[in-house]
């Protein structure tokens, strides 16, 4: 059976050009980028153009990039960063929807004395920026907010949120982790200081990410070590990672010029569901979102029931449900949101990339409805809320009369 | 993604008995339904069960269930073990039983089989006229108030499943799974389940039936079900409610905070209310939200 993978925005599949283009730097070209001579020489040269690649994409200058591990590690370090550089302020500010990378990080340091403002998000998911306004003080050191959510794709007005912050005098930083690869990005002419990206979101291979720092924003590295990115990150280089992602981003660039098809798709797969199957609703702003995504609350039925229902399909897709994750609290993004619990617990996540084909889509749109009706006819919930919103209606218009 | 077994995954793709069960009004013949969960805790069963009145023979066992694979599967492995059995053969079946049906459960999915035995227990009571509310266990202090989850609930558990240590305590009944502050409570629990060389688990009440309650016990025990035990539940999302008034079964209340600006909310506590006062008080209640002003 064949592998209909609509899980993009948790890992992608890796570019068969990105794999030709890593593969002799795993075999012909190992040399250390750091060694004093010519066969190390080379990886570094290599590792130069990579740098160009990812700056290309983002619009930016190759020494604005800091090649390292992953997201979160990027967060991480961009967080501490911008606390290490103000060490008299201490005031955070981020969102209630951000990733675990950010929000763990927060709630460490607001054990360590730090104060951290949370700023709430509406049924659409957005963002309340006179919230913003309000919360933001002399004592702010670094504001943290992503580009675009994982799981709900929305896409926060991220220049519009800069302008506010950078009056205050805060450092801006912005996890892009979701945003890089499919919506376009001109750093240059940003407000951003510092920003977060991971190759894996973009069809390059694990274990290799950048933090991109504004020229003149102040630095202090995490990772300690050798010389490594001009000193901002100790370790020896992942020289096939970063070979993978120069190539991935070259890519990206392409594609974004191509990405209204994806969204084509994205539009065809979330209409037909919403027509085939009633009672279910699309989580997050129906405009202000990546292409690619699409988070679908299928009321009364719970999310990993879907998940192995389409896995007997070979559909790969995601699920905020607390059942999916060993956790027992379904996702905090769409809890955030304020969805009741009969949509949250039976939201799934489609996420396409640029191989989803119309095949694979039709195939979603022909097995979905069955899925949902057989998992409806077994749930308790579906009759009782019938029931019970008649009742609140006849007991309102009782008590009134 | 989790280590179902062939067993699990046969009945979740393929459930018996699933569906409800119709009251035809036959002599000798009697219809009972048990229900744990809700639609805020993520699953939910509810169990029917057509029971012969002359013999105490559990005749046919049907399912409705809101949860995960293992939730469906366990709910559907109950059914069939159950059918055919005597209710006091019943109320003798554990939870392991029902995992060990399966060939086992992931550890973080043990919670749907005690909420099969729950279920179970709750419609067998239901079938004796016996009020849950008259179960040892509520008596007991609420450890877990993110879930509802007594003290002797918890210590019931951990003896029945030799658990020792709160994470599994959470795998199972979900105690110590929600804002995580009663897990330090969860340990002192094992502590003095395991060091009480005299501890017994809690014996299910001796089967007979219970006097009725009168009108003043029932609102009573509905209000402190509500103060105690509502109130809290929906406070965690800016909630509350307010007793209005009781006729008969039906029990009128006052959607405020949160819960009374929020059409789509009044279905969960459709299920978080009623479903707690027919947990606790009464069966057969039934909770209607008033506007009186």
């Amino acid at each position: 059976m064949s592998v209909i993978y609509l899980d993009n925005n948790a890992t992608t599949q890796v570019d068969p050009l990105v794999a030709e283009a890593m593969l002799p730097f795993l075999t012909q070209y190992y040399g250390n980028p750091s060694s004093m001579h010519t066969f190390g020489g080379q990886v570094g040269k290599a590792i130069k153009q990579a740098r160009e690649q990812v700056a290309a994409l983002l619009g930016a200058e190759p020494t604005e990039i800091i090649f390292n591990s992953c997201g979160t590690e990027g967060n991480n370090t961009a967080i501490r960063t911008a606390l290490a550089t103000n060490p008299n302020k201490k005031h955070i500010i981020t969102t209630e929807v951000e990733h675990a990378a950010i929000l763990s990080q927060c709630r460490q340091l607001e054990s360590q004395g730090y104060q951290v403002t949370y700023l709430s998000v509406n049924r659409q998911g957005q963002l309340d920026l006179d919230e913003l306004e309000a919360s933001l003080t002399g004592g702010t050191a670094v504001v943290s907010i992503m580009y675009a959510n994982n799981e709900t794709g929305v896409v926060f007005p991220i220049e519009q949120i800069g302008q506010i912050v950078k009056a205050k005098g805060a450092i801006f930083h912005v996890d892009a982790v979701q945003a890089v690869g499919k919506i376009p990005l001109d750093l240059k002419n940003s407000t951003i200081d510092l920003l977060t990206l991971s190759g894996h979101k973009l069809h390059a291979p694990k274990g290799i990410g950048v933090l991109y720092v504004r020229k003149g924003v102040r630095f202090r590295p995490l990772l300690l070590g050798g010389h490594q990115e001009r000193g901002r990150r100790g370790g020896t280089e992942n020289v096939p990672g970063i070979i993978a992602l120069g190539k991935a981003s070259e890519l990206a660039l392409v594609h974004l010029a191509d990405v209204k098809k994806e969204q084509q798709l994205r539009d065809r797969l979330e209409q037909g569901l919403l027509a085939k199957i009633p009672n279910c609703e699309v989580n997050g702003h129906p405009i202000q979102r990546l292409p690619n995504t699409s988070n679908i609350g299928f009321k009364y039925i719970e999310g990993e029931a879907i998940l192995l229902s389409l896995n007997q399909y070979g559909i790969c897709a995601s699920s905020g449900s607390a059942c999916t994750s060993g956790s027992l609290e379904p996702s905090h993004v769409l809890r955030a949101l304020g969805l009741p619990y009969s949509v949250l617990h039976g939201s799934i996540r489609f996420s396409l990339s640029r191989y989803t084909t119309d095949a694979e889509i039709d195939t979603v749109l022909k097995v979905m409805p069955e899925i949902v009706e057989r998992l409806r006819a077994l749930s308790p919930f579906k009759s009782d809320e019938e029931a019970w919103l008649k009742e609140q209606e006849k007991a309102i218009a009782t008590a009134q009369s | 993604m989790w280590d179902y077994t062939e067993k699990v995954m046969d009945l979740f793709y393929n459930p018996q008995h699933q569906g409800t069960i119709e009251d035809c009004n036959e002599p000798g013949l009697k219809i009972v339904t048990g229900e744990v969960g809700s639609i805020a805790c993520g699953d939910a069963l509810r169990l029917h069960l057509k029971i012969d009145e002359q013999t105490d023979k559990i005749l046919d066992a049907r399912f409705q269930t809101f949860g995960c694979a293992s939730a469906i599967a366990s709910s559907s492995a109950l059914t069939e073990i159950i059918i055919g059995m005597t209710v006091d053969q019943a109320l003798n079946l554990t939870n392991r039983e029902i995992a060990e049906y399966l060939g086992g459960l992931p550890e973080e999915k043990m919670h749907c089989s005690v909420m099969g035995q729950e279920a179970l227990e709750a419609a067998i009571f239901s079938y004796k006229g016996i009020p849950l509310a008259n179960h040892e266990e509520d008596e007991s202090a609420m450890v877990c108030r993110c879930f509802g989850i007594s003290e002797t609930r918890i210590k019931k558990v951990i003896h029945e499943n030799k658990l020792t240590d709160a994470e599994q305590v959470t795998n199972y009944i979900k105690a110590g799974g929600g804002c995580t502050s009663c897990l330090a409570d969860i340990d002192d629990l094992i502590a003095a389940v395991w060091q009480n060389p005299d501890f017994e688990a809690p014996v299910t009440p001796e089967i007979s039936p219970q006097p009725l309650l009168t009108n003043l016990q029932k609102i009573t025990l509905i209000q402190q079900v509500i103060d105690s035990e509502i109130k809290p539940f929906l406070a965690l999302d800016g909630g509350d409610v307010a007793l209005y008034d009781v006729e008969g079964d039906k029990v009128k209340v006052i959607l405020q905070g949160a819960c009374g600006s929020c059409s789509s909310s009044l279905v969960t506590l459709k299920v978080a209310i009623e479903g707690k006062l027919r947990e606790r008080v009464l069966p057969t209640l039934v909770v209607e939200a008033v506007n009186p002003y």
